[in-house]
């Protein structure tokens, strides 16, 4: 009924045609546009896949609540704490279980070209259970024998061809560490902008790697609570218990940890929302050219109708208009475009971007301010249009 | 009709039934102008383009405005048509006093008014049909298959029933300038201005397209202010006034407005 009404009451759209009867100049907006908003998809999809990548393996991680070391400032920089603090944690009724975790960065020697590079060596009691996905603990069993490793096989090709030697059936040695180690299989981790890839082990290999390592030290203690038990409150009264040597965070409070450590305490966040700032600034410098040019090609036109008896608002609506079209027509190809580069970036870095609702969501709005904010810009020179200069 | 074509001022009218009743300005005469002065620059080079201009033009009336350019004619249509703030002296159009009006209101009277240029104006991105629509557009109340049915009335009643769709860039100068006296038109309105119509078209295509300015004015029942300079085109006026450095003075046009009546 409504609709109806608009319908059959609706003008001609001016805004429509005032841009496709230009179709050359209505393509360099667009690909203008497309061009910002691609740049801004980029920029964002780069920086929240590097805060998504950083906390891959933290996710995987079945706890409850974490203990780390007060000093440690991220997952590239562990320190250790006595590991007597998590027995001690045992001691609260509401503490099911805890798992050590040794977690440190190792030297691998690439078994096909003989180069070392800096890997991710988790260490832990094989067939505790430190990872929600049942399976994969599983599966940790065959590190009970020693000098065993599981290699992520989603870690960076730099480490050589480990996964598709495993699937051919290849006994892998190489060496961690200086010592020999052998890959006893494959797990899908994926790989950070910390870490380039990552292999499991025992706590026993683990020492045996790390020789130097203090005796009943570990760099991050997992607890898991027993169902129904609330880990704000527990959280609270093994703080109050513990020494200061150690520090408690919940599960979420862990990974937001991390993510706030490459957010803050690099220039990574920085650079790629600087780049985002940059398409958008490109973008809107393109689309108030297109959209001046245009008001000022036509405001003979615009003073016509004006005279005609048109209000200025009713003028000004029209380059609006013409703004939101712009940012719609603009931001589809962009996020197509988008989608694609996702694709290429997710084969080519392993990192986990993906088009998310939010991002889109984002990208659109500023596309959308962008074409409006222009618009408003643009609409100044309508004021020029004055219907007394035209006969 | 005839009536309004007497050619003489607007009180010597005091014969006509019709006139009289409404000779103090108010509803029928669709324009009086009364010592209108108006001046461009301020200071020392301010100079007055119009000095105590008076006029009165009926509905249905044709008065050609003529007179050597830079006299102010263009100045008079732009105060007239409502573009122009009156500065001195009194302009009513359909007697409402533009003297004072606000920037709304006289946006709102140009609704009342057609204006058909020397270019012809059109929208460019529109075709025929759709800039004589941006005229019915303006009517209120019409739904948009009524409009767009009124605007092809209008370009049929001016011969371009064949050329709907077509573009301003693909039609010939007197073609355009015809889609222009459609859209003028097309708003319905009670006094058309019109500055220098023919300039742009050769002496055929400007006759016809003045002759046909006529008469479709004519059947609205609309006045027209035509300013021009081409002498082939005087006879279509009801009345001829000329302005010499910013004053107006009624002009004798001998047997042309009595011929011109008639047909």
């Amino acid at each position: 009924m409504l609709l109806d009404h608009l319908w059959s009451n609706r003008r001609i759209p001016l805004a429509w045609l005032l841009l496709t009867r230009q179709p050359g100049r209505l393509l360099v907006a667009l690909a203008g546009i497309s061009f910002a908003g691609i740049l801004m998809f980029l920029q964002l999809g780069f920086r929240d896949g590097l805060f998504d990548a950083s906390v891959t393996l933290h996710k995987r991680f079945a706890a409850d609540l974490v203990l780390v070391s007060p000093r440690t400032m991220s997952s590239i920089a562990m320190a250790s704490f006595p590991r007597r603090r998590l027995v001690q944690v045992m001691a609260d009724p509401d503490v099911a279980g805890t798992t050590p975790v040794h977690w440190n960065f190792l030297l691998w020697r690439n078994p096909q070209t003989r180069n070392t590079r800096s890997i991710l060596a988790v260490g832990f009691e094989p067939g505790d259970p430190l990872f929600t996905d049942t399976g994969l603990v599983e599966r940790t069993r065959v590190l009970s024998q020693r000098g065993r490793v599981l290699f992520d096989s989603l870690s960076r090709p730099e480490f050589g061809p480990i996964a598709d030697w495993y699937k051919q059936g290849r006994t892998i040695e190489t060496e961690v560490a200086g010592k020999r180690v052998r890959v006893a299989g494959l797990v899908e981790l994926g790989p950070s902008f910390g870490a380039d890839g990552n292999l499991l082990t025992s706590s026993e290999t683990f020492l045996q790697l790390m020789p130097d390592l203090p005796p009943g030290s570990i760099e991050l203690g997992l607890i898991r609570l027993i169902p129904g038990a609330d880990p704000a409150t527990v959280a609270a009264r093994l703080k109050s218990h513990l020494p200061k040597d150690v520090a408690i965070y919940s599960m979420q409070g862990f990974v937001e940890f991390e993510k706030n450590y490459w957010r803050s305490s690099t220039a990574i966040g920085f650079i790629f929302t600087i780049g985002a700032a940059m398409g958008f600034v490109v973008g809107s410098v393109i689309v108030y050219q297109i959209l001046h040019s245009d008001v000022s090609d036509h405001l003979p036109e615009y003073a016509t109708l004006m005279a005609m008896g048109y209000p200025l608002p009713q003028m000004l609506g029209v380059v609006a208009r013409e703004g939101l079209l712009l940012a719609l027509m603009g931001y589809l190809p962009a996020w197509l475009a988008g989608q694609g580069l996702y694709t290429v970036i997710r084969n080519g870095t392993k990192l986990p971007v993906a088009m998310d609702g939010a991002r889109s969501l984002l990208v659109f709005g500023m596309i959308l301010t962008m074409c409006l904010g222009s618009a408003l810009m643009a609409m100044r020179k309508l004021g020029d249009a004055d219907p007394a200069e035209i006969f | 009709m005839s009536s309004a074509s007497h050619p003489s001022a607007p009180g010597s009218d005091s014969g006509n039934g019709i006139v009289s009743r409404h000779r103090n300005g108010s509803a029928p005469a669709s324009l009086v102008v009364r010592d209108l002065q108006h001046w461009f620059g301020s200071g020392a080079n301010r100079r007055q383009v119009l000095d105590r201009v008076s006029l009165t033009i009926r509905p249905g009336e044709v008065v050609l405005l003529t007179g050597p350019s830079g006299c102010g004619k263009t100045t008079l249509l732009t105060l007239v048509g409502a573009l122009r703030q009156v500065m001195a002296g009194s302009v009513q159009l359909f007697g409402l006093e533009l003297h004072g009006a606000a920037r709304s209101e006289r946006q709102l009277l140009r609704r009342q008014i057609g204006m058909i240029f020397q270019g012809h104006n059109l929208l460019r991105c529109l075709s025929a049909e759709q800039n004589v629509q941006m005229g019915a557009d303006l009517l209120p109340g019409l739904g948009y298959r009524a409009r767009r049915d009124l605007s092809r009335q209008w370009l049929r009643a001016v011969g371009l029933g064949d050329h709907l769709g077509k573009l301003p860039h693909d039609l010939s100068g007197g073609q355009k300038q015809r889609v222009a006296i459609a859209r003028a038109l097309a708003a319905q309105p009670r006094l058309l201005l019109a500055d220098e119509p023919t300039a742009a078209l050769d002496s055929r295509t400007g006759r016809e397209v003045v002759e046909l300015l006529r008469r479709l004015a004519r059947d609205q029942g609309c006045s027209v202010l035509m300013v021009t300079h081409d002498p082939r085109i005087l006879d279509v006026a009801d009345r001829l006034v000329e302005m010499e450095d910013g004053r107006l003075s009624e002009a004798s046009i001998s047997g042309r407005t009595l011929s011109g009546s008639v047909g």
